[in-house]
């Protein structure tokens, strides 16, 4: 635990630290606790989360990484008995809040799942469901979003000519990045990644990453990932969680060369995990 | 405990005999029953297609399904369908008019809604509604809805077509309401997920993503919901009356197909009179409509089917 007090260092002090002054915070996360009925699955999670960068959460399975990030969107809540404590502000706003609303929260939000969930309508309809559930109905208008989105997620040469086809025609790569290009479409600020190449093969997953690579120009993403290789290759922050626990926080580069914790050390370089 | 499982593993099987007698005689067994649903099956539908074609040396089929007029009785009768099908018709849409939007929001509150404690005490409760035997429910037409209609609509009769179709209708509630909830509750929650990670709200999932999603199993159960309106007897015979009508207004009294086999099943019509053979001819067309029916359901999951 040597590292929550210098944690909680980074958050109170994000503003003014000298030598990081055009990073800005997207989501400071403080002193948060998530329980599923009596268990407890995150203990005093304390990390901030910075703006058109990645963040990438590593762990062994059962840590609570999916959980945490679950968190970040609210969508946690689906298990009924979960209950929560501390705080996570997005943009400055306290996502728990009463007056700020969930769905306004999950529209500036997006995520991208574990397994490919397209909805069984065509690609087309996969794209402008998020535009049209929040109110845009122009037909001229929805062509744009779905050729903008779909060229932003690294789909729109692959499916051109087939967008009236049934999404679940394409392949698991395809269906991952028609997944990402339907977030997009409602322009989000922040792309939450809950492992999204474990299911993919190993050419897909490349041009994931390259995408993800791409979007950070504009987007802020959190990913969570199994692998430690992924998270090294795309990722600028890192945490690492064990049991519920943020072990460390640091700069990708430092976290994977030169830990702070033994027990990081510990996991990227295998010894448990 | 000294346990040999090898060993009495082996005293089992020594008694191979009886052991290779019974795995070939079961299957032999299982078909025999099965070719006997079978059998029946094809005896009904002979029974049904031999008498029809007697009925027709008697009456020409022309008249039979274009005729306006069903009076099967007395001296001159009269054998066109056509009222006994408007009647079965009317019912099936009134009651169809009740079942569906009924059916259809208890199902999407049981799946999409519903906490799991409320869903423990209502899905029972449906399932009673469904147990229910239809003369129960006939005679709940006859002598609580059509009494509490009359009140609104002062002259309507006894017996008519409002109060019996509104009460298949109900009926039919639970058949529906169960089936599209199996539908709906199939679809995977990574498509919820998914949609609400947008920042789809719960009905917003419920009716753009988990309806569409089910709608191959929503409308199968339409259309199995249909084809027993179409087939409900009981209540029909009970509450709808019997006087074979060529009409659409609700507060008639009509006759459904069913009704009229009732009537000359339990009435007076010798065996080898044209009003015998002709329960036929109209169990037939009664026949054909549900065979469509069940045709249609199983082409619209086929058709339509989603494989998540």
């Amino acid at each position: 635990m040597t590292n929550a007090p210098e944690n909680k260092q980074v958050t109170i002090t994000n503003t003014i630290e000298p030598d990081k002054e055009d990073k800005k915070t997207i989501y400071s996360i403080d002193n948060f606790n998530l329980w599923y009925g009596d268990n407890q699955a995150l203990y005093d999670v304390q990390l901030d989360i910075p703006v058109n960068k990645v963040t990438a959460i590593i762990g062994p399975s059962g840590c609570g990484k999916s959980t945490f990030i679950k968190s970040l969107n609210r969508l946690v809540e689906l298990v009924p008995s979960v209950k929560m404590s501390g705080s996570i502000k997005y943009n400055d706003k306290e996502i728990f809040s009463p007056k700020f609303k969930v769905e306004d929260l999950r529209t500036s939000v997006g995520m991208v799942f574990q397994n490919p969930n397209p909805f069984p309508k065509s690609i087309y309809e996969n794209v402008v469901y998020g535009p049209k559930t929040h109110g845009i109905k122009k037909k001229k208008i929805l062509d744009e979003i779905v050729e903008k989105s779909l060229k932003e997620a690294a789909l729109w040469d692959e499916v051109k000519d087939r967008l009236n086809e049934n999404a679940f025609g394409l392949s698991g790569g395809q269906q991952q990045r028609l997944c990402i290009a339907r977030c997009l479409a409602i322009e989000p600020e922040v792309i939450l990644m809950d492992e999204p190449t474990s299911a993919l093969d190993p050419i897909s997953t490349t041009r994931i990453e390259e995408l993800v690579q791409e979007l950070k120009k504009d987007y802020s993403i959190a990913i969570v990932t199994h692998n430690m290789q992924q998270a090294a290759r795309i990722s600028d922050r890192t945490a690492f969680f064990l049991n519920g626990e943020v072990i460390e926080y640091n700069d990708t580069d430092k976290l994977f060369s030169n830990p702070d914790d033994k027990r990081t050390e510990d996991y990227i370089t295998g010894r448990f995990g | 405990m000294a346990v040999n499982v090898k060993e009495l593993m082996k005293e089992k099987k020594s008694n191979r005999s009886l052991q290779t007698f019974t795995e070939k005689a079961a299957p032999a067994f299982f078909l025999v029953c099965s070719i006997v649903s079978i059998l029946a099956t094809i005896g009904i539908v002979l029974t049904l297609l031999i008498e029809t074609i007697t009925f027709f040396t008697r009456v020409p089929f022309m008249e039979f399904i274009t005729g306006t007029t069903w009076w099967p009785f007395g001296e001159n009768p009269s054998f066109g369908i056509l009222p006994l099908i408007s009647g079965t018709l009317l019912i099936t849409v009134i009651a169809m008019i009740v079942a569906i939007p009924f059916g259809l929001a208890s199902a999407i509150y049981l799946s999409e809604f519903a906490s799991e404690k409320v869903r423990k005490v209502v899905k029972p409760i449906l399932e009673i509604l469904a147990g229910i035997p239809t003369i129960v429910y006939g005679f709940f037409a006859l002598t609580f809805v059509t009494p509490l209609l009359q009140v609104f609509i002062s002259d309507l009769p006894i017996f008519n077509a409002l109060s019996a179709g509104g009460i298949v209708g109900v009926m039919i509630i639970p058949m529906i309401a169960s089936l599209s909830e199996d539908a709906m509750s199939s679809v995977p929650n990574s498509m919820r997920e998914g949609a609400l990670a947008m920042g789809s709200t719960r009905l917003e999932v419920a009716l753009k993503v988990v309806v569409p999603a089910a709608l191959s199993g929503i409308i199968s159960s339409f259309v199995l919901g249909i084809s027993r309106a179409i087939g409900e007897t009981m209540i029909v015979s009970v509450a709808a009356g019997s006087t074979p009508t060529l009409t659409l207004d609700v507060t008639e009294s009509i006759q459904t197909m069913t009704g009229y086999i009732v009537q000359v099943v339990l009435g007076d019509a010798s065996y080898g009179t044209t009003t015998y053979y002709s329960i036929y001819a109209v169990g037939m067309t009664l026949f054909l409509f549900t065979l469509l029916m069940n045709l249609l359901s199983q082409y619209i999951s086929r058709r339509f089917k989603e494989d998540y």
